[in-house]
């Protein structure tokens, strides 16, 4: 018994289909990742999983209780933080986490060693409106509440968005802590390098499944050289490179512009022959190896052309 | 630098007892993408608040396009551009009704609206779109055209506040295209952002830390100062060390 199973899951409202046919499984105690932009199905796929959506065909399963017909047993089981912060803004940090032990009939002290290393962050604010407090710190605390039934199946719908660098990273931090307990997670995120952090993932857009496998495997598929160069002047290198007659693919990362060509077999030099013939001077040129998102954007070209 | 677009000296705001922007010193130049990074909470949307006419400081002085922000709010709203990814389009107008509010609202003529109109549905190539309602534009599409509507006055500035926030890795590249060639154009931006990648892109990187400036400099410069290999290392090291949320 897979403690989430999907297969072949639609959903549509009214003429938007937002889930179009989705399979996936996750295995037990696995930190399974639903990356995705906005409108890619993610958080239908996690209303769906916590009931509180039906789908409109196809088979969903938590802990084996399929999401219709056992959906009381499924409430009892699984922890879920939402998308938006939907904890009691005007009541205290404390009333908050009590509020939701005795929801699920259970108290604070009986499942403090699991919400410790989270909650006793927050435990010098605990008498805060959960509405005062920082970004960082709600975080924490819808964390805290999702878990205070030591749920064995735990979803997390964008636990990261719009959260600085540093809280994303210690909120992974804590992810990696409860994944020890054999909690298994799925989580979603619009951050392509947070894919890194999960044992495996689905790439999502636009209501399907681009490729599931681990983030390792996945990058494994990009199916063409890459290469990352890199001028003075950017927007110029990409004009450059886009009006290249071999080239495939330009995009911008960060210092760098990652490119493919359309040879078969190409060497540095002859790009950085094409970018000096040009005026370019001193152009770096090295093939790297692709992550995620370079794997991500060439999945979503792939589609678009199939289409 | 000559004429800076935005020039801030001990530029501070408090609330009460709480200094959310503490003495902060900068300039931006004409035509320069200016990448303001922070922690949540640093002071980011309080500074600017106050560039944008839209909060009195506290202390401190601040020209924006040439105005000053105590005296001259309503001439600094009408030379900058303004995007947030909360808040942008109608979503129950159309995509020509959008660009006719701001046109107007900006105080464009009738005749000008129109042919604004015209020349920014084709240049995003939505000529099918421009009489669909906004909310039913996939994320991409309404970010790029509130971009061009924030731009449609021809500011001098233009405030992108968070403007890619989950949007899918190849629109967020074009949404930058557009950037860089309205900064080639002479726009000065001024952009904030959570995808560290985005800081790379920039001409110079601030980053704040409990509202303070802690760094600022071209993302080159700051990667060799602090011996980082990328962006947000640096970012990660500075903000670590913050003592306050939100």
């Amino acid at each position: 018994m897979k403690p989430i199973s999907v297969h072949n899951t639609h959903k549509s409202y009214g003429a938007k289909e937002a889930v179009k046919g989705i399979s996936f499984e996750v295995h037990e105690g696995e930190l399974f990742g639903l990356i995705g932009p906005d409108g890619a199905g993610k958080t239908t796929i996690f209303r769906i999983l916590t009931t509180l959506l039906k789908p409109d065909g196809g088979e969903a399963s938590v802990l084996g209780l399929d999401v219709v017909d056992g959906y009381r047993e499924i409430r009892k089981v699984v922890g879920y933080m939402p998308g938006r912060f939907s904890l009691y803004q005007d009541l205290s940090v404390e009333e908050n986490v009590k509020f939701f032990a005795s929801v699920f009939g259970t108290t604070v002290d009986a499942n403090y060693d699991l919400i410790k290393p989270i909650y006793s962050q927050l435990e010098p604010f605990k008498d805060r409106l959960a509405g005062a407090l920082s970004g960082g710190m709600k975080q924490k605390l819808a964390l805290s509440c999702a878990l205070i039934h030591k749920p064995e199946v735990l979803f997390l719908d964008e636990p990261t968005t719009g959260v600085d660098a540093v809280s994303r990273k210690e909120f992974w931090q804590m992810l990696h802590r409860l994944k020890e307990e054999n909690i298994t997670i799925l989580v979603s995120t619009p951050y392509m390098d947070e894919a890194e952090q999960c044992d495996r993932v689905a790439l999502m857009q636009d209501g399907q499944i681009l490729s599931i496998d681990t983030p390792e495997r996945i990058t494994k598929t990009f199916n063409n050289k890459l290469w990352a160069i890199k001028t003075e002047n950017k927007y110029q290198l990409i004009q450059l490179l886009r009006s290249y007659k071999y080239a495939e693919s330009v995009q911008p990362f960060g210092e760098y512009v990652h490119y493919t060509d359309k040879r078969e077999e190409v060497q540095a030099e002859q790009i950085m022959e094409y970018l000096k013939s040009k005026g370019v001077i001193n152009p770096t040129v090295v093939a790297i190896a692709p992550d995620i998102e370079d794997t991500f954007m060439r999945l979503m070209e792939q589609e678009e052309n199939y289409e | 630098m000559n004429d800076p677009m935005i020039k801030a000296e001990e530029l501070t705001r408090k609330f009460g007892d709480f200094t959310a922007v503490d003495h902060i010193s900068f300039e931006v130049g004409a035509g320069e993408i200016f990448g303001f990074l922070g922690a949540n909470g640093a002071g980011k949307t309080t500074a600017m608040r106050m560039l944008t006419g839209l909060l009195v400081p506290t202390e401190g002085e601040a020209t924006v396009a040439g105005y000053d922000v105590y005296k001259q709010p309503e001439q600094i709203k009408k030379r900058i551009g303004y995007m947030s990814q909360k808040f942008s389009l109608y979503e129950d107008l159309t995509v020509r009704e959008n660009i006719r509010l701001y046109g107007g609202i900006y105080d464009l003529g009738d005749q000008q609206i129109k042919q604004k109109s015209d020349e920014l549905v084709n240049m995003l190539g939505m000529n099918e779109l421009q009489n669909k309602m906004i909310g039913s534009l996939p994320l991409g599409w309404k970010q790029k055209l509130a971009f061009s509507v924030a731009l449609l006055h021809e500011p001098d500035i233009v405030f992108l506040d968070e403007p890619t926030g989950g949007v899918d890795p190849i629109t967020r590249r074009q949404f930058w295209e557009q950037i860089y060639k309205v900064a080639e154009e002479g726009t000065t931006v001024f952009v904030t952002t959570h995808y560290m990648d985005e800081a790379e892109y920039c001409d110079r990187v601030s980053i704040m830390v409990d509202g303070n400036i802690d760094a600022l400099d071209t993302p080159a410069g700051l990667k060799e100062e602090f011996e980082a290999d990328d962006i947000e290392e640096v970012f990660i090291r500075l903000a670590r060390g913050a003592e306050r949320g939100e």
